[in-house]
């Protein structure tokens, strides 16, 4: 049996066939209380999808989890290749392969609000052995060229999420989690989140996008489910 | 296309980020050291202008200053203690080891120069006479070598916990004893011409299982915050 390729490079990489998550019967909990419970979902390569659901259904937590952010407390999970599911030091390590590849946009920025909008940029750069420059041109791409400068918390909420996609695009995820896709962005901007999942796609990879507003999720996406009380709703599966 | 960042790498990034917010914000060296000088300066006001009692107890108050506001330097709300620079670097995958080690190593040179910034003030007070001056060119980094790793251990355990504030020095200062009391022996060592050895070994054995704390617990931590 090889190894996985996450235990020797230290990163997942995309499979080369097959789904880029799968997750049966996770159960994930959040201080001692069940957020998702025997959640099922599966995200196929070059797939866009849509999660729609009430406030406190468990969307956020579904993508913190993904992103390998929180370990799931039951069930089984693979992102990218990887068991992210798994206990003990395995399953961590998993879950740091799968972060270096998974971006997730969620409620607030992630940011250093101390740094210039640039020096922010130019970390994720550094630490992710990108080119410094690729930095600059990942702020242009969004529009951010003249507030290279600006302090993240100077910076408008809109700003911040622009910021947060320059950081999508400069980390080229294979998979791509955005929480309240439309929240903060005017219609450039989620044109901007439509060129990014084009982007995902085109690498084999996929993308969530959370949101409240169905009508406008609906030309971005190929199908989306809908979380109740922390599971997928089974009827909730459509193609828009 | 990406190349492998090594865990030195992220270190060396992350000491020169957290370098660079202190030049910015001045929260160390130019909110808590002028607190520390002040403190060294009410001692005298309260007892009295009596020089001999000032110049013997001059360097274990300086110690217990050093200690006191050392521990509020590195509890302090840290850059990356936000919700925002920890989503950053998780998603950037660095090491929670990386990231507690340059905690450390950043909080150490903080604390050296606080050390040194504290000095010159408490022999211009006390005038104490110190014999073994040079077993504190030792004595200055081990203390801050091990308030750091204890620093950043207290950090991650109290990590989103509910009055965090509170629960920092509460678990630093105890842990710490061990250096307040190497570093005021080695001076009372030197007075009496005994060797200093003993004091500068358990200041780092604490130092160096207050580190390994840091460093095997910091995986686990993270999630876990």
């Amino acid at each position: 049996m090889p190894e996985p390729l996450h235990a020797l490079t230290g990163r997942a990489s995309r499979p080369a066939q097959g789904p880029v998550a799968v997750v049966e019967s996770v159960r994930v909990d959040i201080a001692g209380t069940p957020v998702l419970r025997g959640l099922d979902l599966r995200l196929e390569a070059g797939e866009v999808v849509g999660l729609l659901g009430p406030n406190g259904s468990g969307k956020s937590t579904l993508l913190r989890m993904l992103a390998g952010l929180i370990p799931p407390a039951g069930g089984r999970c693979r992102v990218l290749g990887a068991d992210i599911s798994a206990d003990g030091a395995a399953g961590r390590a998993a879950r740091a392969a799968v972060r270096t590849s998974v971006t997730l946009i969620g409620h607030q920025p992630a940011l250093y609000p101390q740094l210039e909008l640039g020096e922010n940029l130019r970390l994720v750069a550094r630490l992710t052995g990108r080119d410094e420059t690729d930095a600059t041109a990942a702020l242009e791409s969004v529009g951010l060229a003249a507030a290279t400068h600006r302090r993240a918390d100077q910076c408008s909420h809109g700003m911040l999420r622009r910021a947060d996609l320059a950081r999508a695009l400069l980390t080229e995820p294979h998979l791509l989690l955005l929480d309240e896709a439309h929240a903060g962005l005017d219609r450039d901007s989620v044109h901007l989140v439509q060129v990014l999942t084009e982007a995902v796609r085109s690498r084999s990879g996929a993308c969530v996008l959370v949101s409240h507003e169905r009508d406008r999720l609906r030309p971005m996406v190929d199908r989306a489910v809908e979380l109740v009380d922390g599971a997928v709703v089974p009827a909730s599966v459509s193609v828009p | 296309m990406s190349r492998a960042v090594g865990a030195g790498e992220q270190v060396r990034a992350l000491v020169g980020l957290q370098l660079a917010l202190e030049r910015r914000t001045g929260e160390a060296l130019l909110v808590v050291a002028p607190f520390g000088a002040v403190a060294l300066l009410l001692l005298p006001m309260a007892v009295g202008t009596d020089v001999p009692l000032l110049r013997q107890v001059g360097p274990g108050f300086y110690w217990l200053v050093v200690l006191l506001f050392g521990v509020m330097l590195t509890v302090r709300h840290s850059a990356e203690d936000g919700p925002g620079p920890r989503a950053l670097l998780a998603q950037c995958g660095v090491d929670p080891v990386a990231r507690a080690l340059a905690r450390v190593v950043a909080d150490a040179v903080l604390l050296l120069a606080f050390q040194l910034l504290l000095a010159p003030v408490a022999v211009a007070l006390y005038d104490p006479r110190i014999p073994g001056w040079p077993a504190l060119l030792l004595v200055l980094p081990l203390v801050a070598v091990g308030l750091a790793a204890l620093g950043a251990l207290a950090g991650a355990v109290s990590a989103g916990v509910p009055g965090r504030a509170v629960l920092g020095p509460l678990l630093v200062v105890p842990l710490a004893v061990p250096l307040l009391l190497g570093a005021t022996q080695v001076i009372e060592a030197a007075k009496y011409a005994r060797a200093p050895w003993p004091w500068l070994v358990l200041m780092g054995l604490a130092g160096l299982l207050a580190l390994l704390a840091t460093v095997l617990t910091a995986r686990a931590l993270e999630e876990a915050g």
